[in-house]
Formats: C-alpha cells, structure tokens, sequence
C-alpha cells in the first residue's frame, strides 16, 4: 500500500507544473474562503462592537421602566449588595456605572443639546477602552470637575482643549442642573452619532451637576463570552429583584441588531457563491488532470494495474495536493488578513452615509480569530475530497481500449 | 516441444453493431507457439490492433475463444484479466510507453511492484534487464531525457519485467528513425534467441516485415496470409 503513495508523492514531485496549477486552485480558493470568512466575522464583530464596545455595551442594568422613559427620575442608587451579584456571575469582564442626561451645553459662540454621561473614568476605561478615544488633550480622573469632549460636539461648539463650557438642564426630580467645566480632552468615537453629540464628566461631577446624590442610570456589563450572552442575561434576571430591568444589547436595539444580522446574512450568500465557485476552480483542474492523463491511466490498466490501485493512487495525490494548497492557502491568507485587520477596506460615498446613519464605522476590518482560518481550510478540504469523487468515477467508467485509442 | 501460447478459435469483433456494423475481426484461427517472432500486418483498419488487443485480454470478441498458454481469457471476469494480464502478458504500445515522472528504471520496477515482488528482486530484476537492452546507463533517467528509440527499449525491459508468456507490441516502431528501429528490433531478436521469448507485434514498417519470422496479414478483419520463413532472414 505504501508504494501506492510513493508513486502519488512522485507523481506530485515530479510534475511540478501540474500539481503547481492544482496547487494554486486550491490555494487560491482557500485564500478567498478564509477572507471572506474572515470579512464576515470581522464585519459583524465590528458592528457588535461599534454597539456594544465603544458605548452601551453587551449589557445594561437600569431601574425598572428607564429604557422606556429615560430620564433622571428612573435612577437607582448605587448598592454593594447590587455590584457583589454582578460580580459573581460568569462570564463578566468588567462592569462601570453611568449617570447620563440629556442637557444644552455651551460655548461662548454656540449653544447644542448634548447626552452628558457620568462616569468612572477608571471602570468605564475597564468596559469600553475610552481612554483610547482620546484624540487630544488629556483624560479626567475620577475627582476632576473637568469634562470630555467628543470632537464633533467640540466642533461645532468651536472649542479647544483648556476652554471652558457650560452646561444647563433638568437635575434630579425636576431640579435645575448648571454648571461650567473646563475642556480637558477631545474624544474621537467610530459611531458619527456618538462622536457629535457627547459630553463625559467624572460620575461624581455629574452627580453634583444633576443632583442625584449616589444615584446612577446604569451599570454598564462588558462580558468575557459572547455567545453566553443569553445565558448571563437570564441568570442576572434571576438573581436581581424587579426593581431592576436587565437589558441586552439587542433588546436595547432591535433595529440594529436586525441590521447586523442582515448583513451578517448578506455575507453568507456571498460566501456560498464563492464556494460555487471554488468547486468549479477545483473540478476545472481535475477534469483537465484526468484529460491529460487518460493515456498513462488506460496504459497502467492494461499492464495490469488494478483499478482499485490506481483509485487509492489518485485519491492519495488528491489528498495531498488539496492539503498542500490548503496549508499554504492558510499561510499565504495569513499576512493578508492581517494586513487587512490593520487596515480595513473603507465604504465611501453613499455605503458610507448608509452605515454611518446607522451609527456605525464605515469600516470592514477582517477578524484574525485563528478558528477562521483552519475552519475555511477544512471547509476546502472537504470539497477537494467531494470532487475527488469525478477522477474516481472516471477511473470505474476507464476502458483501456478507448484511453490508448483516442491518445494516439 | 512447441507449445501453443495463444490460440484463437474462430473470433469476432463487430463495433456498431446496431448502427453502422463495422466488422472488425472476422473469424480469426490463430495459432501461436512459443518462441515465434511474429508480424501482423495489413493496411489501417484491417483489425490488427483490435486482434492485439483481443489477445491482450484489453477487449473481448464478440464470438469465439482466445486460450492463453491453457487459459480461456474470454471466460475471465474484469478484475481476473487485470490479473491475467499481469502475470502472463507484456505490452508495449506505440508511442508514450512509459509513465512520465518515473524513471526507466522504476517504470521497469512498476510491474514487479503490481505482482507484489520485493524490492531485492526487484533491483536484481531491472539490473539484469538494463544490462540486456544495452541500457544501464540510463537507468535512473526520467523518459524525457531518453530518446524515442530507448523509451521503446526500456518499455520491452518493462514487458520482461513481468516473465510474460509473450509480448504484444502495436506498431513499437512507428515512431521510430531507422537507426533506432533497427536497435530495438536487434534487441527484440536476441530476446527471442536467446530467452525464446515470444513476440507478437503489428506494424506497417517494411524493415520489421522483413525481419519477422512469420507475418500474418490481416485484410477486412479476416487472414488474408499467413506466412512463416525458416530463417531470421526471411529466407
């Protein structure tokens, strides 16, 4: 049985234009499977993250009935016995506390209306990395009565880092909220939506602002495994009482997540077709490799060759010709995957205006997750070894007569 | 003692035989005893090939039986003629003889390898061969790199390889230069002198017609001739 191998290795080795052409078919089919693969994952982990990543992360605890009605009157008050549970659940990676409202925030040219988010700067780094928003100037601790800018709001305030605005609206049951804060540092944030119309403060600044004394808005969850989510929903509904509404990401915004899954499904179809297409690639170079080599295999049948020998013959190069392609497939998509994670095909124009009202980046960077690229490679493997099929019904239908005939 | 190799008794070959019936081999008698050197000749068409490779076991008549050194071929099922053929029947084809991306002498190797030989016979086997066509030289070269004359001649090494009861060439010159047909056709002699191997080849060449023992000539798929000469010579 070995030397059945040593012949297909042979017949690899030393035909190397051939099994190249063969090589590349699959190569370049698994270079295409992993990128769009990968362009799948990437966009729809993006736009999850553009979600929940940079602001309402994968979970919110309200009081009862905030989502609905979001104003200062459905705060709740800050509890050890409440952070303890949510510690306690699986899963959780970080958790941070938010006091937001919706006030007008001046400058000495303009006025806009503005959400003024509370927050604890060293938590809220911890949930959603919002230092690394920072575009100029530096970030607020947690006992500056400084605020954050985001850079569409401090363009159109016409501000600068050491400016100082002003911020009025409706406090705590109905009080008057005002206060003037100097500009410590820009932020930058993918979602447009976000980047024009934000303001940060420490939580304990806003507070003070909309007199809450210890209330917040939320607890904003940031958790380890996303395919769990609807598992640590569940538990955190079960173990807070009713006063609380825990909502995920999804439910906070349906329309949103049916864009993503859209999309995400959109990108199935694409991949579907590409496979199409992979499998003609690959039965293409098989049906010219049983062309070429009809001679020879008529030629060993009538030496006495069995056919089950030469079947075990073409599988065996098969099979390594499909695993050579695959393996370099992966390497060969490897550096281009990640050149495109560090530098995401952009949308312009119109696609651009499209996403961007949805407030999410106009960006589809790749996904680098290594279970894409082993996944596509076996995915083409898989059809290699199903086309592998046609040489072998080729071999059972092979009259050597015929094969030597029309060769000659 | 002459023994019967082959023996055909009254064959047939029809193609199309609903549509446009060509009748390929039309009653064939033929006797072949061991150690003849032996043409079958006849202009194209006339059947020569489809008879080689009735008595090839690569086809089968529509009438009639081929017996092989006692063995009725026609009776034996698909996988039993592979067999057959491997044990008892070496060939050599027209042209693109050998498989391209082993060299002369693992061609040569391949048959013992399909009748499970080991490798120490079969390193003996393919020395000795080598040494016989005038080729040990050249035993590790790849079929590209030999000429079209010592591609045929490695291709009857291969056929020996076997220890077949004969050899079937069709047309082993056609592609031939003079120089080149007259080696291999030395080569072909001296086996069949001195290992009284059998030799069953069609042509149209003129030079290996003059050189065969006994041509048979084919015309319409019947005999039209047979005729034997006492010495290498044609006489």
């Amino acid at each position: 049985m070995l030397w059945i191998v040593h012949i297909a290795l042979k017949n690899i080795g030393r035909n190397p234009s051939r099994s190249i052409i063969s090589m590349a078919s699959v190569f370049f089919a698994v270079v295409l499977s992993t990128l769009a693969g990968s362009l799948k994952e990437g966009i729809f982990n993006n736009l999850v993250n553009n979600v929940v990543g940079f602001y309402s992360g994968y979970l919110q605890i309200h009081a009862k009935g905030y989502w609905n009605e979001r104003h200062l009157d459905h705060s709740f008050k800050e509890e050890i016995g409440l952070q303890n549970k949510i510690r306690q659940q699986n899963h959780i990676a970080s958790f941070a506390p938010r006091l937001e409202s919706f006030g007008l925030v001046a400058s000495e040219k303009t006025t806009k209306g503005c959400l003024v988010v509370g927050i604890d700067p060293i938590a809220e780094h911890n949930a959603t990395q919002i230092k690394n928003k920072l575009k100029q100037g530096n970030f607020i601790s947690s006992n500056d009565t400084a605020v954050l800018c985001t850079e569409g709001l401090a363009a159109r305030l016409n501000i600068k880092i050491g400016d100082t605005i002003y911020v009025i609206g409706q406090g705590f049951h109905g009080s008057t909220a005002a206060g003037k804060y100097p500009v410590k540092g820009i932020l930058h944030f993918g979602a447009p939506q976000l980047n024009n119309q934000a303001l940060f403060m420490p939580i304990a600044a806003a507070k003070n602002l909309f007199g809450t004394e210890n209330r917040i808005t939320a607890y904003v969850i940031q958790i380890k495994r996303p395919d769990q989510l609807e598992a640590i929903t569940q538990s955190l509904r079960k173990d807070l009482d009713t006063r609380y509404e825990i909502m995920n990401w999804g439910e906070m915004m349906p329309d949103i997540k049916q864009h993503i899954e859209t999309d995400s499904n959109n990108m199935k179809y694409v991949q579907g077709i590409l496979y199409l297409l992979i499998c003609f690639g690959i039965f293409g170079t098989l049906i010219m490799m049983m062309m070429e080599r009809r001679y020879e295999m008529g030629m060993l049948i009538a030496i006495g060759m069995k056919k089950s020998a030469l079947i075990l013959m073409v599988i065996a190069e098969s099979i390594l010709t499909v695993m050579s392609g695959c393996v370099l497939g992966i390497l060969g998509s490897i550096p281009l995957i990640q050149y495109l994670h560090r530098y995401p095909l952009k949308m312009k124009e119109t696609t651009a205006k499209a996403y961007e009202e949805f407030g999410f980046e106009a960006v589809f960077p790749t996904a680098t997750d290594a279970r894409i690229f082993w996944e596509q490679g076996i995915a083409v493997l898989m059809i290699g070894i199903v086309l592998s099929l046609y040489p072998i019904l080729q071999i059972i239908r092979l009259n050597p007569v015929e094969a030597l005939k029309k060769s000659k | 003692m002459n023994q019967t190799v082959i023996d055909t008794h009254h064959i047939s070959k029809t193609f199309n035989p609903d549509t446009i019936p060509v009748y390929a081999i039309q009653q064939v008698h033929l006797h072949i005893e061991r150690g003849e050197f032996t043409a079958l000749v006849g202009p194209s068409g006339s059947g020569k090939t489809t008879l080689l490779n009735m008595i090839g076991g690569l086809d089968k008549p529509d009438e009639g039986n081929i017996i092989i050194n006692g063995t009725d071929i026609t009776k034996l099922r698909a996988s039993a003629l592979i067999a057959f053929r491997l044990h008892h029947i070496g060939f050599v084809f027209q042209s693109y003889n050998l498989i391209p991306v082993l060299t002369a002498k693992e061609n040569v190797e391949l048959i013992m390898l399909l009748q499970g030989k080991r490798k120490k016979e079969r390193d003996e086997t393919a020395a000795r061969l080598f040494e016989q066509i005038g080729m040990a030289e050249k035993m590790d070269s790849r079929p590209a790199r030999l000429s079209g004359g010592q591609q045929q001649r490695v291709a009857v090494a291969r056929a020996l390889a076997s220890h077949p009861e004969f050899i079937l060439a069709d047309e082993p010159t056609a592609n031939l230069d003079s120089k080149s047909t007259a080696n291999l056709l030395d080569m072909m002699e001296q086996l069949n002198r001195e290992a009284n191997m059998t030799f069953l080849f069609s042509t149209h060449d003129q030079r290996v017609i003059e050189r065969a023992r006994r041509v048979i000539t084919l015309v319409d798929g019947k005999i039209a001739s047979d005729t034997a000469f006492v010495n290498p010579d044609n006489g």
